[in-house]
Parts: C-alpha cells; sequence; structure tokens
C-alpha cells in the first residue's frame, strides 16, 4: 500500500527527534585497523560515494598513492599508483565504515582515528587527525615530508592524545559545538574557537602524560597552530548523529524523505536519504566551488568539490549556520548579510530547527536542520555548503574557499527513487 | 478613461520584484526601492516530479 503523506511527515519529525537528542561524545582514540570496522590492511577509504581508481579525482588519487607508500605497501609514487590500479587495493567509501575524512578522505590501516560515540544510541564515529594547512596527504600531497608527519602522528601525537584523553575523560562534543557557534565559528570552515576551545581541555591533560618536555611541546604546538584542528571532531561528531537516522538502522524512519548523507569525491556529489536506507547514493557531477582564490591562483586551478565534510550541513550546521560566523566571508567572500541570508533560506527546505545549535545573531534561533528533500526539489533551493577548494593537481593544496552546492540531479533521482520504493 | 498604468509612472514607483533576480539588479542600480522575491515554479516546472510531490507533500 502507498505511503501516506501523514506517514512520511511522521518519520520525518522522528529523524528530527534523533538528530537533536544525539549526543556525540569525544570517547578516545585508537587506529583505524584496530577500530574501525572492516579495515584490512590493503583497505582504502575516501571521501564521498563510490569512485574507483580510474574516475578518483587528483587529489584524492595523490592521497591514496601516499596512503600506501605510508602503509609501506610501495616505496614510491610510480610502484604506488600501479598498485592502486592493480585491483590488489579494496577502496571503500569512509561512509560506509562510520568514519568521515575532509578532502580526499583517505583512511589507511595504520592511521590514528578519534572515536566519538553518539551517547543516545550506541553508535560510533571515526575520523583521523586533521594534518593542518600546505602539503598535507588530505589535498593530495605526498611528498616526504608528508610521510613523515603521517609517521609522526601516528608515533607520537596519538599516544600522547590518547593518554591526554584517558585523564580529561570523554569530552561532551555536542556542548562544545553550540559554544563555538556562539564564539564565531560556523562548524565547517571556521573552527579556531572549537580548536581554541578543545586546546584548553587538551592541554592541562597533556602536560600531565608522561612524555618527554620536547614530544609534549611539539604536540602542543602543532595543535595550536592548525585552525582546522576541531573540524576532525565536528565531523565525526555529525557522522554518529546522523548515521542513527537511517531507516535500516531505527524501522521508525522508514518513509523519512529527510537526507542522512551529503558527501562529495572530487568527481561526484552524493546523498543518501534516511527512508531510503544506507546502501543507496543518489549522485550528479560535482561542481566547482564558488569562492575566493588565494593569491597566485584561479578557478581553473580547482579541483571540482570534494570531501565528507559537509556532513556538517547535514546536521545543520556549516553554512546552514554561516550567519554565526561574520568573519567567514572574508574567507569565503560576500557579506556578513550574505551569511546571514544563507542561514535564513535554509530554512526553506528543513524539517526543523536545532535546540542546541543556535545562531546569536537570528536571536539566537535554532539552526535550520534536516534536509527534506521535498522541499529541495518544490522550492529548487540547494543546500549551501561553505567549504575549501582543493587544487586538481595533486600535492598542491588549498587553493580558496567559497560556497558551493549539490547538484539538483541528486535530490531528483532521490525522489524518483523514493516514489518507486513506497508509492508503487 | 484615464490609463491607470500612466499614472502609476507619475509617481514614485516601488517595486516587488518575483523569480528572475537581474531584473531586481538594474533597478536598484537606478535607484529604485525595490525588493526582491526569491520565487521559483514549483519544482522547476519538471511535470514528473510536481506530481511526485502532490502525492507526498
Amino acid at each position: 500500500m502507498a505511503i501516506t503523506k501523514e506517514e512520511i511527515n511522521a518519520a520525518n519529525a522522528e529523524v528530527l527527534k534523533i538528530i537533536l537528542s544525539a549526543k556525540p561524545t569525544l570517547v578516545g582514540m585508537g587506529t583505524a585497523g584496530e577500530d574501525i570496522p572492516g579495515m584490512t590492511p590493503t583497505t582504502i577509504l575516501h571521501s564521498g560515494p563510490p569512485v574507483d581508481w580510474e574516475h578518483m579525482s587528483g587529489p584524492q588519487k595523490g592521497a591514496v598513492i601516499g596512503a600506501l607508500m605510508y602503509e609501506g605497501l610501495a616505496k614510491d609514487d610510480k610502484e604506488a599508483e600501479a598498485l592502486a590500479a592493480s585491483g590488489k587495493i579494496t577502496f571503500d567509501p569512509c561512509h560506509h565504515h562510520f568514519a568521515v575524512g575532509p578532502m580526499a578522505g583517505i583512511v589507511s590501516y595504520h592511521m590514528p582515528v578519534f572515536i566519538v560515540e553518539n551517547k543516545e544510541y550506541g553508535n560510533k564515529a571515526f575520523c583521523t587527525f586533521n594534518e593542518g594547512l600546505g602539503k598535507v596527504l588530505r589535498f593530495g600531497a605526498y611528498q616526504p615530508e608528508v610521510i613523515d608527519r603521517l609517521k609522526w602522528l601516528e608515533k607520537e601525537l596519538y599516544p600522547i592524545v590518547k593518554e591526554a584523553l584517558s585523564i580529561t575523560g570523554e569530552i561532551d562534543l555536542k556542548a562544545m559545538i553550540a559554544e563555538v557557534l556562539q564564539m564565531g565559528d560556523d562548524g565547517h570552515n571556521r573552527n579556531k574557537a572549537g580548536t581554541s576551545l578543545l586546546f584548553r581541555k587538551l592541554a592541562p591533560a597533556i602536560v600531565q602524560t608522561h612524555f618527554t618536555e620536547e614530544q609534549k611541546v611539539k604536540a602542543l604546538k602543532f595543535i595550536d597552530s592548525n585552525d582546522h584542528f576541531f573540524l576532525n571532531l565536528t565531523m565525526p561528531a555529525c557522522k554518529c548523529t546522523m548515521d542513527a537516522t537511517f531507516c535500516d538502522v531505527n524501522p521508525k524512519t522508514k518513509g523519512s524523505t529527510i537526507v542522512a548523507t551529503m558527501a562529495r569525491n572530487g568527481y561526484e556529489f552524493g546523498i543518501r536519504v534516511a527512508g531510503l536506507g544506507q546502501k543507496k547514493w543518489f549522485t550528479g557531477p560535482a561542481e566547482i566551488v564558488d569562492g575566493l582564490y588565494f593569491p597566485g591562483f584561479t578557478a581553473a586551478d580547482a579541483n571540482p568539490d570534494v570531501g565528507d565534510s559537509c556532513i556538517t550541513e547535514t546536521t545543520g550546521i556549516g553554512g546552514f549556520c554561516m550567519g554565526a560566523a561574520p568573519a567567514i566571508v572574508q574567507f569565503v567572500g560576500g557579506t556578513p548579510e550574505d551569511a546571514l541570508n544563507y542561514s535564513r533560506q535554509m530554512y526553506e527546505i528543513t524539517e526543523g530547527e536545532g535546540t542546541t545549535y543556535k545562531i546569536p545573531a537570528l536571536n539566537f534561533r535554532g539552526s535550520a536542520t534536516g534536509i527534506d528533500i521535498r522541499k529541495v526539489i518544490k522550492t529548487q533551493i540547494r543546500p549551501v555548503i561553505n567549504t575549501g577548494v582543493a587544487a586538481k593537481k595533486p600535492g598542491v593544496g588549498q587553493v580558496g574557499a567559497g560556497i558551493v552546492h549539490p547538484p539538483m540531479k541528486c535530490f531528483e533521482d532521490a525522489l524518483k527513487d523514493f516514489k518507486a520504493t513506497y508509492l508503487e | 478613461m484615464e490609463n491607470r498604468v500612466n499614472v502609476l509612472f507619475t509617481k514614485q514607483i516601488k517595486i516587488v520584484n518575483f523569480g528572475i533576480q537581474s531584473f531586481y539588479n538594474d533597478n536598484k542600480k537606478q535607484g529604485v526601492p525595490s525588493v526582491h522575491v526569491d520565487w521559483k515554479p514549483v519544482a522547476g516546472g519538471n511535470k514528473e516530479l510536481e506530481s511526485i510531490l502532490d502525492d507526498i507533500l
């Protein structure tokens, strides 16, 4: 029997309830190989919807090459490229393994990962350390300095932060994200406040660890010097929030039209819908980001939109909270009024409003939460994403930042599939 | 009978613009008080998608 509008509305209300009642909490650190389900020594996870080696974008290919060298599976880039193309490596989206990764989103066996648990629903999410800006793996760089930094993250920073977290105890990320929105962050592209708050929590614990003075100072300086360090915690916080909404996890959300995942691999943009389950991706070509480019770069240098970081917008922060982060317009272009308008416009396409994530400049109105594919199609308003721009040439790094949207095709295909699933 | 449109043009015009934003931008450039309503046809005018929405929204 065909689903009714009332049943769809009830399922969407349930999804909103699950999002708003989530309790993402940093519970510790582990490694991808030991903690992420389904990892093997020859598995490489990547951002976005599924993609094969042939179709991977420049930054993603570069990051795969770097990861294979980091893992000791290849001695140089030529050998790594041949191995990646040989079919001996299993490529799979981070999203299929309860993980998320910014930009190229590459996760390999020995990489340390934050473990974030949704205390309300018991599910977990994983994310690697943020490496900082410049020549880093997530932008496709694989020079010796990149591999050396990855080794340092694994061998030194990981045990230090792991021990520090055993001293701090669990960290309530929901409360911390709510606070950073009151401090000028959007939770995606501006993470200065978040990194500062986390630093305040971690620093007293890091100095109590058993490591040498030199190791502790290096760890503290690394976290302090990287404004985006906190991004790799907001992302798994949002991931474990949204994973609890899928109908194959919670049957009460069967029939929901709310988007549970948005992600890009630099080739395609993909969405998944709570009521259509975790297995179905609806994809369209990833777009070029509209924004400001760093000196010496233009849109011609840009790779199409890439990364899992728009899980933040899926949860109602990031671009949806741009109005909370007026300073971000200096980074992505536009005016503070534009930022507020983006936040206001998102209420047109969402199920409800946040009860914890709020925007001070909108009189502390809860952020637009729960993207409804029906409303996107009806209004033709696409979700707004606040993002960095990777160079299409591997290893160059970030070349700008700006605004981007999912292609409308993702929502159109999802709506047609919803009809086939629930109305026929 | 007097043409009411012509009378309208003898006064200060205030414009509410629906849809195409460039019309609003042009008015604004000429100093005409205008507001823009960001309106688009339902489902962008796609009849197949509109008919699905009729059943579920």
